[in-house]
């Protein structure tokens, strides 16, 4: 039909030599923890400059009808205001940790362990997870500016997810709302830790995410309280504000309890986040 | 070459989109899978090859930039491709009833394996709320996109198509 065809492969050759690497891939990153590499560098330079025009042109037409609106002033203000809820939230969040452990810590004065104020790089969100079941995006910053796999991602004064992969300009982070992600989470009034964790179905119901575990023997745990980021997760950063407590039930072994959280951040709207910079020292790493 | 390079641009268009204009877009946080639908059309328009190579580069992308395991993705959508090629010989552009049912059974399929191997695998049984929550929703915004999308395809193709014939038809 062509022209004299050079060589060509059998398309049932081709087909079992594609599995077998997908295969291999997929054995690899299971078993070795191992990202994309080189694939993950130009995969990024092909592709993050694309997500990021479009997304540029997005705002730029959002921002357009904004002023068609004349509502741009009230939402700068808005907007303002907002950043000051949040890093006053914030402000108070570490304020009560200090006080919860400043009144349980007082007498071992050699343990003068602080919450630092964190170094944080912000960065934009610039595509979200083509399916619909997982929760994962991607930001315009990577490795370049110092962005590593297990740092912590925030929005406002919210925990949003954790990084779990980087190309030179890009990182890949999963939710906190993600149906895969648990996180070791601590109630800030009675600092009794349960596990959150995200649930598709819950989340597209009520927009809530779940816990589970609660030992709160004294029975002090109610509706509306903070959940924090516990001190023995090793991978998320101590005191940060993961949402409000929404429902809360007795778990029919009468000892633990579980219930919903609404989250703080809103996960429909992410556009701009924090990463921060400094990674938990789990101890792991210095005993290696 | 230039069939390749078309390809090429048309996996990345088809992804950049889904991964921003499509999610902004989206009805109660579903998005239609435009991938999928490229990947099938190609197969079943241009033969198992064909659609295995772009299922197989397309997966490779999602796995990238959104799997949690690399491979996944790639595996799953070659295989979509591969399987439409067999559909080649009894699929006639004038009939748009096979496209629409392919097209249709690749996407509920695709959504199944992910539901079998993440979810199932990790004691989530609640079938039938994401069959009616997740599945059915994506297959109904996406044929409303397949439609649009396979025209485009389908008319780029049979210009490649002419514009191959008459370079072949040049050299005998």
């Amino acid at each position: 039909m062509k022209r004299k065809s050079k060589f060509k492969i059998p398309s049932k050759y081709l087909l079992m030599g594609l599995t077998i690497i997908a295969g291999t891939l997929i054995y690899v990153s299971l078993t070795m923890n191992l990202s994309g590499g080189p694939l993950n560098t130009v995969a990024g330079y092909v592709f993050v400059p694309m997500q990021q025009g479009i997304n540029h042109v997005g705002s730029w037409l959002k921002d357009k009808t904004d002023n068609l609106k004349n509502l741009k002033d009230v939402m700068s203000e808005n907007q303002k205001l907002k950043e000051q809820v949040h890093s006053l939230t914030l402000e108070l969040n570490t304020i009560k940790l200090e006080q919860y452990e400043l009144d349980n810590l007082r007498e071992l004065l050699d343990l003068d362990q602080k919450y630092p104020s964190y170094e944080k790089v912000a960065a934009n969100v610039i595509g979200k997870d083509a399916g619909n079941w997982f929760s994962t995006f991607t930001i315009d910053k990577g490795s370049k500016d110092g962005i590593d796999v297990d740092m912590n991602v925030l929005a406002g004064s919210g925990l949003v997810g954790i990084v779990t992969d980087v190309g030179p300009n890009y990182a890949k982070i999963r939710s906190i709302i993600d149906d895969t992600s648990k996180i070791s989470g601590m109630l800030l009034t009675t600092s009794d830790r349960c596990i959150v964790h995200g649930d598709l179905q819950e989340m597209n119901e009520n927009q809530n995410i779940l816990f589970n575990n609660l030992k709160d023997s004294d029975n002090e745990a109610n509706v509306g309280d903070p959940v924090v980021t516990s001190y023995i997760s090793d991978k998320y950063l101590q005191g940060i504000l993961i949402g409000y407590i929404n429902t809360i039930e007795v778990d029919s072994n009468n000892l633990t309890k579980s219930g919903t959280i609404t989250p703080v951040v809103d996960f429909e709207h992410i556009e701009a986040v924090l990463v921060i910079l400094d990674k938990k020292q789990s101890g792991q790493e210095e005993s290696k | 070459m230039k069939r390749k390079i078309i390809l090429a641009v048309a996996v990345i268009l088809c992804f950049v989109l889904q991964s921003t204009v499509f999610q902004a877009l989206s009805f109660a946080s579903i998005a239609p899978n435009l991938l999928i639908v490229l990947t099938a059309s190609l197969g079943f328009m241009r033969g198992r090859k064909e659609g295995m190579l772009v299922g197989f580069f397309s997966g490779l992308l999602l796995d990238i930039f959104f799997g949690s395991v690399l491979g996944f993705y790639a595996l799953l959508y070659m295989y979509v491709g591969y399987i439409n090629g067999f559909f080649q010989k009894i699929f006639f552009p004038e009939d748009i009833k096979l496209p629409i049912i392919l097209l249709s059974a690749s996407d509920v399929a695709c959504n199944l394996f992910v539901y079998f191997f993440q979810f199932l695998f990790r004691k989530k049984f609640a079938f039938s709320y994401y069959l009616f929550h997740i599945i059915i929703p994506e297959l109904v915004y996406t044929i409303l996109v397949m439609i649009f999308q396979y025209f485009i395809i389908l008319k780029v193709n049979q210009k490649l198509e002419a514009e191959e014939k008459r370079g072949a038809a040049k050299f005998v």
